[in-house]
């Protein structure tokens, strides 16, 4: 288990790096500079701003630093627009709120979608069955940019019960719709995987063994049932991750939470691009750690993995 | 929306089994396909959807660009969809047609889905089709790569992309069907290995056709199945992923407009009282997404009869 835990951390570090690299090289490509103006600064200030900001020495030291930042430092710079400002300083701003939506959503994801995906899959062709298999087809159309405008219309503007927007870590009242909003889509094609993946576990021998011999039935589907079941599921959860991380910009944006996410878009539209890196970067090394973890996971669950 | 990758491969091999047996698989899929109900309403929807993006301008009173100043000012209350004055679809903010911009937004996101289909058609399948038949190293080289380019947020980096090089439809095609192609080259490197070892190539081989020919000549053409079923479950992710960054304001610019981006407006005037700038973009993207979804997996039901 060790071997391949280093294993695949050995791919994931130079994914890693590429990841910087090819952002920072992209950067660089990129017509006119992060102090390219309407009004041209003069030829002397620019040469300041860039030798403060490091900007004039070769391209490959200016990586090696950044990295070198981040690795050694966690420091991912200054931000090219706010003079004032670090790119750890927002981001640490947005963060704690990102993480906590982001994590909550996925739980609600991952529990609710199991739970629905195996009770239409216990009852099969009942009427449970069809409201999960309904649900999880009407879902897949909702993606959280559709969800979150569609709440904010029936439970802000028609019954006045949620708060529209904004963010406060003691009320779970501004909570509510981030987590449905970013969780539903997800929710229904977690609950779709695991039906059709419990469905086929449930026809299988070893089931029909462990009924045979007179177990009973909510053993059979605890003990024996849900745990191959979840294998599609746990290699599913590593896009869930991603694109909810992804989506947490849409729930930024549309709710103004305050994460990452407006962060980033802001940056977008300030082409601050040191900013857009460290979003970036910080949101590729949660995926590659993620999923990490759930290959872990899975080499764990599934005995027929070897490593 | 998923797309299960071990569907998929089960297809893959059903596809390379029903050759051996020498029976018409296309024949017996198209009957499958023409007696699923879901399938064929998925089909009769998206054709209604390409009538309305190819002759809705026909229809329309007003262009998409003109400003009607008599509802100007007053959208909320003379903007509201209307046969009288010509605004089926009432009207936006600014007293353009949301009719004629609806069209123009379904012609722009039908386009940016197929294209970017399109791109991970070709890309994908010759990537994959070259990786797996050539194997080896190579194999694994341009395997690798993929599984590096799929671990990176794509999003991030495309939202990068189109904020470095300007935020043009162009860009946003380029950049889409930079990722679009990753998933396709695995699925078809997957059968393309199944297929390599069978006698047809083979004979290709013994009789010296170059490796490059037999990829295209003889591997590509047995692919099709697959291809046809996974294409049709990417345009609607393609769709997704423009509106995603359009609704986001990075994606298409005016005067141009997408699904997105009329949701986006739609969702941000909604608190106005003009409901209908969310609902009929709303409409048109929830049903085509639906078409989309039921055809592709209607035509992966029709071409694996075993799996139900």
């Amino acid at each position: 288990m060790f071997a391949y835990i280093m294993r695949r951390l050995a791919v994931a570090i130079p994914t890693l790096l590429l990841l910087i690299v090819i952002s920072f090289v992209l950067m660089h490509l990129a017509p006119g500079g992060p102090f390219s103006h309407e009004r041209e600064l003069p030829a002397r200030v620019l040469a300041n701003l860039n030798a403060k900001y490091g900007l004039d020495e070769p391209l490959w030291r200016q990586i090696v630093n950044y990295v070198y930042g981040i690795v050694v430092h966690f420091d991912f710079g200054p931000s090219f627009v706010y003079p004032d400002r670090t790119v750890n300083e927002l981001l640490a701003d947005g963060f704690p709120v990102t993480l906590t939506y982001g994590s909550l959503a996925f739980l609600a994801a991952v529990l609710v979608g199991v739970s629905l995906g195996v009770a239409a899959a216990i009852r099969h062709n009942s009427w449970l069955d069809y409201l999960a298999v309904g649900i999880s087809i009407g879902a897949q159309v909702l993606p959280n940019f559709v969800m979150a405008p569609i709440l904010v219309l029936i439970f802000t503007l028609w019954y006045r019960i949620l708060p529209g927007g904004g963010w406060s870590f003691s009320d779970p009242s501004f909570w509510i719709m981030p987590v449905v909003a970013l969780a539903t889509s997800y929710m229904a094609s977690i609950a779709r995987i695991t039906r059709s993946s419990m469905l086929e576990v449930l026809g299988s021998n070893h089931i029909r063994t462990a009924r045979a011999k007179g177990m009973p039935e909510h053993r059979v589907i605890l003990r024996h049932a849900l745990k191959p079941a979840m294998l599609p599921v746990i290699s599913y959860l590593g896009p869930v991750f991603v694109s909810m991380i992804t989506g947490s910009v849409v729930i930024d944006l549309y709710f103004s939470t305050g994460g990452i996410g407006k962060a980033f878009v802001e940056s977008a539209l300030n082409r601050d691009y040191a900013v857009m890196m460290g979003v970036t970067i910080l949101i590729g090394s949660l995926t590659i750690l993620f999923n990490l973890v759930v290959d872990i996971l899975y080499a764990w669950i599934d005995p027929k993995i070897r490593y | 929306m998923v797309i299960e990758q071990e569907k998929m491969q089960r297809l893959a091999t059903r596809m390379v089994e029903q050759e051996v047996k020498g029976r018409s698989p296309w024949a017996d899929a198209r009957k499958r396909f023409l007696r699923n109900k879901a399938a064929m309403a998925g089909l009769v929807i998206l054709v209604l959807v390409a009538l309305f993006a190819l002759f809705g301008d026909m229809l329309a009173v007003w262009s998409n660009e003109e400003l009607d100043f008599s509802v100007m000012g007053q959208v909320a209350t003379m903007g509201a969809p209307s046969l009288e004055n010509g605004h089926y679809f009432g009207t936006d903010d600014l007293g353009r047609d949301l009719f004629s911009r609806t069209v123009q937004g379904t012609q722009i996101s039908l386009m940016v889905g197929i294209v970017g289909a399109g791109i991970a058609v070709i890309v994908g399948t010759l990537y994959g089709a070259t990786a797996g038949y050539v194997g080896g190293r190579t194999d694994q080289f341009m395997m690798r790569a993929v599984d590096i380019l799929m671990s990176v947020p794509y999003m991030f980096v495309l939202i990068l992309l189109l904020v470095m090089f300007g935020r043009s439809i162009a860009m946003l095609f380029l950049g889409i069907g930079l990722i679009s192609w990753l998933e396709m080259s695995r699925i078809v490197r997957g059968q393309t290995l199944s297929l390599k070892n069978r006698e047809f190539i083979e004979a290709a081989r013994a009789t010296g056709v170059s490796t490059w020919k037999i990829i295209i000549r003889h591997i590509v053409p047995n692919l099709l199945g697959v291809v046809a079923v996974y294409a049709t479950l990417l345009v609607p992710l393609m769709i997704l992923t423009e509106s995603f960054i359009s609704f986001l304001g990075l994606g298409v610019q005016e005067p141009l407009t997408s699904w997105g981006a009329l949701i986006s407006e739609g969702a941000g005037t909604m608190s106005y009282g003009t409901l209908w700038q969310l609902a009929f973009p709303l409409f048109f993207f929830v049903i085509t997404l639906f078409g989309f979804f039921f055809v592709g997996d209607g035509l992966r039901d029709a071409l694996d009869p075993k799996e139900r």
